[in-house]
């Protein structure tokens, strides 16, 4: 049997960059929170978007699924979406799926605003 | 700071021990650069597959769009688990005559290729492929190479619903290139749409349902990846054609034709 849940919490890093920070289990299911958490970060008129992986517990195909939707999401409203955080499994299914090309990955929170210059 | 809502698709009882954390290591493929086919038959096209890159949305050229595919199996005695593990090792057996797939004869893994001969139209055949990306219990995950008709990844997952199984498919794709797009606005998603309907039915069937696939889908994204265009020039139907019009005594020896 699938269970799992999907924590997420928002913080504004500066201002024009929001993170949302994600736990626990990331699949299709996740697709609520992921949106509501996106749409409370562009709420401050970040550019940037930081999706913080360091809580992960685990993602299916249906999870990696939501990342293009949700890439959708931000390349229309003109920013940028970055992960950070992730660990060597995720970096490599990022890799594999070809989701690195179109979200940019850094270590920390830190770094991905330095890149980003904001 | 603002905390969201907690998505839950299934809870543990409260006084039942906490389960240790899952993890999806063994159900993903390893990263590939480039695809190898494996052994295939002497009848089956190979083109297209060998040495080509994956390619996912990010890269495709057309609209996004979001299809979903699902037919109920009410009655049928089978887990979600036991219709994955029927589909993986039959998966080729579904298919609409006319088209054919060609896996490991160990089922659907992580990381194994398939070779794909479908069916085109005027008679001809298309050769191209897939690889698992992903695969566990309840579903797996293809994603498709350059040349494909899309750039795209298909899911194929069982759930229960009101204790009948369900049977999905869903699939997330751009058309590849600017002549899959065209094609696909002519004819391709009405074709594509039946492809997966009677698969489904033809499932069903394999468990004793005679049920009807019921289709959502959605345009994610309008706008075409023009710095994709030149996708086209790994374009698979272009290539078979090619193939098949120089290749022609094999081409009818693998058909049976006259």
């Amino acid at each position: 049997m699938t269970t799992g849940t999907t924590t997420v919490e928002v913080r504004q890093l500066s201002p024009g960059a929001s993170a949302i920070e994600i736990s626990g289990d990331v699949t299709a299911a996740s697709e609520g929170p992921l949106m509501d958490a996106y749409a409370s970060a562009s709420a401050t008129g970040a550019k940037v978007i930081i999706l913080d992986f360091g809580g992960l517990d685990y993602m299916n195909s249906g999870g990696i699924g939501l990342l293009v939707t949700l890439l959708v999401r931000v390349q229309r409203q003109g920013q940028r979406l970055m992960a950070v955080a992730l660990s060597e499994h995720y970096r490599q299914i990022l890799a594999l799926t070809r989701l690195d090309e179109a979200i940019a990955i850094h270590a920390t929170a830190a770094d991905a605003l330095a890149a980003a210059g904001v | 700071m603002s905390k969201n809502t907690t998505a839950t698709d299934g809870a543990a009882p409260p006084e039942a021990p906490a389960a240790p954390p899952r993890s999806s290591a063994a159900n993903w493929s390893k990263p590939v650069d480039r695809l190898a086919v494996g052994a295939v038959p002497t009848r089956a096209m190979n083109l297209n597959v060998e040495g080509r890159r994956l390619v996912g949305p990010v890269q495709g050229f057309g609209q996004l769009w979001q299809k979903r595919y699902r037919v109920r199996l009410e009655g049928a005695d089978a887990s979600p688990e036991q219709v994955i593990s029927t589909w993986k090792g039959e998966f080729g057996t579904f298919w609409p005559k006319g088209n054919s797939f060609y896996g490991p004869i160990t089922g659907i893994a992580p990381g194994d290729v398939a070779l794909l001969n479908l069916a085109a139209p005027g008679g001809q055949t298309l050769s191209t492929g897939v690889l698992v990306i992903y695969a566990d219990d309840e579903s797996f995950t293809f994603m498709t190479p350059e040349g494909h008709m899309f750039a795209a990844w298909i899911t194929f997952s069982a759930f229960l619903d009101d204790l009948a199984p369900v049977v999905q498919i869903e699939v997330l794709l751009r058309a590849n290139d600017p002549l899959y797009e065209v094609s696909m606005a002519l004819f391709g998603h009405r074709q594509e749409n039946a492809f997966w309907m009677a698969t489904l039915h033809n499932l069903a069937a394999r468990f004793n349902v005679d049920a009807t696939a019921t289709l959502e889908q959605t345009c994610v994204d309008r706008r075409r990846q023009w710095k994709n265009a030149k996708n086209i020039r790994h374009n698979a139907a272009i290539r078979s054609t090619f193939w098949m019009a120089t290749h022609p005594r094999r081409w009818f020896r693998r058909t049976g034709a006259a």
